[in-house]
């Protein structure tokens, strides 16, 4: 079993502060991570690969410092990362970036399985995952909690997994090659060996840019994509909340005061 | 295609440097310099100048005869024919567009033995609801979907497709904006038209709610976004309405023989269902165990509330993963919220923060819950909570009885 993850380097929440007089991101210092649900991906293409045997390749597009998170990709285990970095690349939304992406697992071309994340915590939209696989024309599935059975001697092979819906969940079969995204519940992430960190340190990431890729120049970047950021703003602030403080009795009569007519 | 700073304006104020998520710009000479192999052309600091000093080039490239495009759509989601209440949330929305626009309300119905329950649609403000009714679609599967809905397009040419912002709504829509190639905008939390350029602007919270982008799509058609469930008032049914109904044959050579669909298994632990619930009563670290936890679930069970909970609870095993709230597991927006022993760490409010109202009981005054919150009460959540149900209860019973 082949496996490629695709993921992203975005600013760590846990870092984030809110600038209290201007109510925006301070976004200066952040430190840049695996986008959280990323991690999920890669735990699991590495159990399946530890099942099944084969190789796991992280990839990544975004500029120079984005090949940090390849780094630590490979630390946790990962086989090899390739970069996606071009100037060309920059302004692409999520139509452009699946399609980078998607010419990319098309060059490297021997997976079985493609994971994601099931969204990036910085933009939220869980829509390149699907959109690569529209691309590459791959089934997917999409919020895997739990990948049931993997049949890799049957004819076609075939994976079984769970999907997380609202109200529960439900049972998918795909033949492979297949895409999932995949949710928290999956797994639990496992922390870089000193062995792994090492092995990081010393590889050399390839960086793949469009000369490798040749996709046409008006399908990427701000110009192919669909979409335009008009504009960016902080949302109002809440004001003016009521904070009630004193004995339990008292606070809760003072409560129910303000919110019987809404419950 | 690039960015310039256009010196002559730049007055090195420094804002652009604090929101660049990159770090790609520096002052160099009281002028701001971008660092153009670190920028991504995010677009963030062109909109935090005063001074108008930032630009971004695009080449404009029109694909396509765009006025050819009329109709606003909704996907109608439906499971075993029942029709997903976003839908009508959907139909509310696309009918003020669709007046703004000069135009008509479509609504795209995919299902099998679902023809008989399409005039609801008409009755929520669809002017045309396209049906197609096939065994192949009883179930949802992203590829057959698409093709449908692909080929429905190309022949009926919408010039905008709204779809819910759910799990079904997010996948499916996603692969059917690529392969038409055209613009989508993820979980907007409005949509409103330019009047003057006949475009639909659709705002939607990024970063967990704590930016707002203004997203268009002016040379694509059909523009296409999901939409958060909860934030629009559903359309009301009125029977008097009249519409057409249009049958679609689905053709199944197209079958995607790929997927095969196996069992939908409904959660029984969720009484109520976290995206549809009107209220959420959640609980966090501060309910110190599971059988403390069961304070959350009597107060839901008086409010008729769904279950919700903060990570940490997820992670001690307190309560199933699927009930978690915030960046790592559900965004959710119903009409009360109530934080119960949760500090508010930005993880979990990005999850929550656009709930309507939010009611807050935590210990520490200096909590971050009590930023986001409406109300709140500073004390002990685990004395607070049982007078709150005992209370709420006989309010409910009191109502109850003067009803009768």
């Amino acid at each position: 079993m082949n496996i490629i993850v695709c993921i992203k380097q975005v600013p760590d929440t846990t870092d984030v502060k809110i600038d209290p007089k201007t109510n925006t991101l301070i976004r200066e210092g952040v430190a840049a991570v695996i986008n959280p649900f990323d991690m999920y991906a890669i735990e699991e293409a590495l159990r399946i690969k530890e099942r099944f045997g084969g190789k796991v390749t992280a990839i990544t597009m975004g500029p120079a410092q984005a090949q940090d998170v390849l780094k630590e990709a490979i630390s946790l285990g990962v086989d090899e990362g390739i970069h996606l970095s071009d100037r060309a690349f920059a302004g692409s939304d999520t139509w452009s970036t699946s399609l980078i992406l998607a010419k990319a697992l098309e060059k490297i071309s021997d997976f079985d399985l493609v994971i994601c994340g099931k969204q990036a915590s910085d933009g939220d939209t869980a829509q390149v995952g699907p959109g690569i696989a529209a691309h590459l024309n791959l089934p997917q599935a999409t919020y895997v909690r739990k990948i049931d059975t993997v049949h890799i001697d049957t004819t076609p092979r075939v994976i079984v997994v769970e999907r997380l819906l609202e109200e529960g969940y439900e049972l998918l079969e795909l033949q492979l090659p297949a895409l999932l995204t995949v949710v928290k519940e999956i797994n639990e992430p496992r922390m870089p060996s000193l062995k792994g960190k090492m092995r990081a340190r010393g590889t050399k990431i390839p960086v793949w840019t469009n000369s490798d890729l040749n996709i046409a120049e008006d399908q990427i970047g701000l110009n192919g994509s669909p979409t335009q950021v008009l504009k960016i703003f902080t949302p109002p602030q809440k004001e003016g909340g009521k904070l009630f403080k004193g004995e339990p009795q008292e606070v809760v009569s003072q409560l129910i005061e303000e919110i019987k007519d809404i419950l | 295609m690039s960015i310039q700073i256009i010196k002559d304006k730049c007055v090195g104020c420094g804002l652009c440097l604090g929101v660049c998520p990159l770090g790609a710009i520096t002052l160099v000479d009281k002028k701001a310099v971008i660092d153009l192999d670190k920028c991504t052309l995010c677009g963030a600091c062109v909109s935090s100048c005063k001074f108008s000093a930032i630009k971004i080039l695009r080449q404009v490239v029109i694909k396509d005869d765009l006025s050819s495009y009329k109709g606003v759509w909704v996907f109608a989601e439906q499971r075993e024919g029942v029709i997903a209440p976003v839908a009508f949330e959907l139909l509310a929305k696309a009918k003020q567009l669709a007046g703004d626009l000069g135009t008509y309300v479509g609504a795209v119905f995919l299902g099998y033995n679902i023809t008989a329950v399409a005039q609801e649609l008409i009755y929520r403000g669809a002017d045309k609801v396209f049906v197609v009714d096939s065994p192949v679609l009883e179930n949802y599967i992203a590829e057959n979907y698409t093709s449908v809905i692909v080929d429905l397009v190309n022949k009926y040419k919408p010039e905008a497709i709204l779809a819910g912002a759910t799990t079904t709504g997010r996948s499916l829509v996603s692969r059917i904006a690529v392969t038409l190639y055209t613009g989508l905008t993820a979980d907007c939390t409005g949509l409103d038209v330019d009047k003057e350029k006949k475009i639909i602007v659709q705002t939607r919270p990024a970063f967990g709610g704590n930016i707002m982008a203004q997203i268009i799509s002016p040379n694509f058609r059909p523009q296409m976004a999901t939409v958060r469930h909860k934030v629009m008032p559903e359309a009301e049914s009125d029977s008097s309405r009249t519409g057409e109904i249009i049958k679609e044959a689905f053709d199944e050579s197209k079958q995607d023989k790929r997927l095969k669909f196996l069992d939908f298994i409904k959660e029984t632990i969720a009484t109520v269902n976290l995206a549809e619930a009107d209220i959420i009563v959640s609980g966090g670290r501060g309910m110190q165990s599971v059988d403390n936890f069961k304070l959350i679930e009597e107060l839901a069970a008086v409010l008729g509330a769904a279950v919700g909970s903060s990570r940490a609870c997820v992670d001690s095993g307190w309560i199933p993963y699927s009930h978690q709230v915030g960046q790592t597991g559900r965004t959710v927006c119903p009409k009360v919220y109530i934080a119960c022993g949760i500090s508010g760490q930005i993880q979990h409010l990005v999850g929550m923060q656009s709930s309507k109202i939010i009611i807050a009981i935590n210990k520490d005054p200096d909590a971050p819950i009590f930023k986001v919150a409406n109300y709140g009460i500073v004390g002990d959540v685990l004395k607070i909570l049982p007078l709150l149900t005992k209370k709420l209860k006989e309010m409910h019973e009191f109502k109850i009885t003067s009803n009768v």
